[in-house]
């Protein structure tokens, strides 16, 4: 008796084993099925939610024309603008909003928030989302310098309220897209002031301009968590098209039409794509 | 060499597994974090480890002024320093209280009067207890709860309202005290330990505890209700010199005050910064400079509220304009270079930016439009004692 159930059980074992490498049932392997994740298992049958996926922080740099431009530089007359006058930078703050990634089949991924950059602040030189970022290619990156029309809302953000950046309603309201602020040397070389101050134009009187920005940035491929720098060459902005003479505009620049629309021109070659540490 | 190795790596794990499940007692309970003091409000007889989260008192709110919850992030208030009926009620009698001055005779209230909007009379300088004379003007103090950098004092060297209130007592040319001493003399009385008691759960008095209590009552004082707030609010209506002014206020190549004084979306009407506004050539006071020992730093001052600047005359860090003609006149023509003057501070070399004497006087109205009469009388912030 005892040797019959013993050969019962040797012979149920064999049945299963021909079973299993038989394959009639696939084999399920749990794991991570999404290839844009970073945990990725290609050997995983099932997905079992631990697929991890890249998070992005853009990081903001700053340059004159290839130099490095931070805090500790305030105050230095160090730079000479393309028109020719020596200037120092004593205030550097912008806004950067509605930072979309591109994929090639028109896919985006948009990141919620904005930033307001302030150079004395370092901790607004990153801008960290939670958001998931597939690994991939990516035809490229935009991002709006200032608010949109849409987003650019009186008094809508009270963090921006809270810091002074509201732009005048007399002005068109909403806010601030930059404040760059120092001193120039005039032409008996005595500092001048200079708040190179960029919103909306004012046209007339309750007629107003968009002046924002969306700048574009080329394709990044994402292998990985990912630190994207965004680069401002601070000299373009007096640069080109328009060789910004600071000893006629310099000053009281924000309820001049011709002047915010220059800014507005010379500012679409101020960004750039910078390294991507991944 | 490597079997040997793996030999003591197996005995090893055999040790580990031997002495893990023979002969180790149960592991230490992890500690339950929670407030441990039965008298506080959330005492959690669970609890085996105090983490300092008691409460006691009776918690209460902020009275937000509609404009400020609209458009402002919220008030400051520190976690370990909640506001409570009981820590304001202190707070206001010690601000009142002469006792914590070296020889009694000096309160807060006697630099901070709320006739004033809580700064001193029309004193340029205010006079400490032994005569002597400071070398600023006594602040005012509304809305400091809003003050979101928490830079304290026109040299933003206090890093908290409670900071800021450590530093008159002891201050020589002001209170003179010491806080042993001045802790000592509140504890010696009758009424104050159970006063503590009852704000923060102890009757043994220390400094920290009384600026605690100080910062709660000065939280409560908020400014919030002028004829121009009520004007955005649509309750009330300015004169048209009033709205020229605001439109004087608001443009930059006028008086251009706003990158500085907020506006009607900062109704703080202070950017809570600091700036050099070309009063000087050159400093006998450096201002925040002597703070941070930044260079870029020196003759730079916080900017005040435009608040309540009815009651709260002289004006400027050292008090030395005793009218707003005055203070209008310094920035429309007034000027003079430094190295560190901001540059929102223009045409310097004919003193600014010269305004018209209609503009001046409407500005002027306008800004006095800011002040609020029942700020200065509300019963609430008067002498309890």
């Amino acid at each position: 008796m005892i040797k019959k159930i013993a050969l019962l059980f040797a012979l149920t074992f064999v049945f299963i084993s021909c079973n299993t490498d038989d394959d009639t049932t696939p084999t399920v392997i749990m794991g991570c099925t999404d290839d844009g994740s970073i945990n990725y298992n290609s050997a995983a049958t099932n997905d079992d939610g631990s697929c991890v996926f890249p998070k992005l922080t853009f990081s903001f740099s700053h340059n004159w024309d290839g130099t490095n431009v931070a805090a500790s530089d305030f105050g230095d007359l160090n730079y000479t603008n393309a028109h020719g006058e020596i200037l120092s930078i004593l205030k550097l703050r912008y806004l950067i909003s509605k930072i979309i990634l591109h994929k090639s089949n028109g896919d985006t991924i948009e990141f919620e928030g904005y930033q307001l950059v302030d150079l004395t602040d370092e901790s607004t030189l990153t801008f960290a989302s939670d958001l998931d970022v597939p690994i991939g290619d990516y035809s490229g990156i935009s991002f709006i310098y200032g608010f949109n029309e849409a987003d650019n809302i009186d008094d809508e953000y009270q963090d921006l309220n809270s810091v002074n950046w509201n732009w005048p309603e007399m002005l068109g309201g909403g806010y601030h897209f930059m404040q760059f602020e120092g001193n120039y040397l005039d032409g008996t070389g005595n500092p001048q002031p200079y708040a190179y101050h960029n919103g909306t134009a004012r046209v007339s009187a309750g007629v107003f301009e968009q002046n924002f920005i969306e700048v574009e940035l080329p394709a990044i491929t994402i292998t990985n968590n990912a630190i994207v720098e965004i680069k401002m060459n601070l000299a373009e902005w007096f640069k080109n098209p328009n060789t910004w003479d600071l000893n006629t505009l310099n000053v009281a620049l924000m309820g001049n039409y011709d002047a915010q629309i220059m800014m507005n021109e010379n500012g679409q070659n101020v960004f750039s794509l910078g390294e991507i540490t991944q | 060499m490597k079997s040997n190795l793996a030999v003591i790596l197996l005995l090893s794990i055999f040790l580990f597994s031997c002495s893990s499940s023979d002969s180790n007692p149960e592991p230490e309970p992890e500690p339950i974090l929670g407030c441990t003091d039965p008298n506080s409000n959330n005492y959690s007889s669970e609890a085996t480890e105090d983490d300092g989260s008691c409460a006691y008192g009776t918690a209460i709110n902020l009275d937000i002024p509609e404009l400020f919850g609209n458009l402002l992030l919220p008030p400051k208030i520190p976690e370990n320093n909640p506001q409570t009926i009981e820590g304001i009620a202190l707070g206001r009698k010690l601000f009142y209280d002469p006792i914590l001055s070296g020889d009694g005779t000096q309160a807060c209230a006697d630099c901070h009067f709320q006739k004033d909007a809580f700064t001193d009379d029309s004193k340029q300088f205010s006079v400490g207890i032994d005569g002597s004379v400071g070398t600023r003007n006594s602040m005012p103090i509304f809305n400091v709860a809003w003050n979101f950098d928490e830079k304290f004092f026109w040299d933003g060297r206090a890093k908290s309202v409670e900071d800021q209130a450590f530093g008159p007592v002891v201050n020589p040319v002001e209170m003179k005290n010491t806080w042993p001493n001045a802790v000592a003399s509140l504890q010696g009385t009758n009424s104050y330990p159970d006063l503590f008691l009852e704000a923060f759960g102890t009757s043994t008095i220390d400094s920290v505890l009384v600026t605690k209590a100080i910062a709660q009552f000065e939280r409560t004082l908020i400014s919030g209700n002028s004829r121009f707030d009520r004007h955005l609010l649509g309750e009330d209506v300015l004169t048209e010199s009033e709205i020229n002014g605001f439109a004087v206020f608001m443009d930059e190549t006028k008086g251009d005050c706003f990158h500085c004084h907020g506006s009607n979306s900062n109704p703080l009407w202070t950017d809570n910064a600091f700036h050099n506004n070309g009063l000087d050539a050159s400093f006998t006071d450096n201002g925040l400079g002597d703070i941070t020992g930044d260079p870029l730093d020196i003759g730079k001052f916080k900017s005040p509220s435009l608040r309540n600047l009815a009651y709260s005359a002289p004006y400027m860090h050292d008090g030395r304009f005793n009218t707003l003609d005055e203070v209008i006149d310094h920035y429309s023509e007034g000027l003079v270079f430094s190295d560190t003057i901001d540059p929102l501070m223009k045409y310097i070399s004919d003193g600014g930016v010269q305004l018209s004497e209609e503009d001046k006087a409407d500005l002027k109205a306008f800004l006095l439009s800011l002040s609020e009469p029942g700020f200065t009388t509300n019963p609430d912030f008067q002498n309890p004692n």
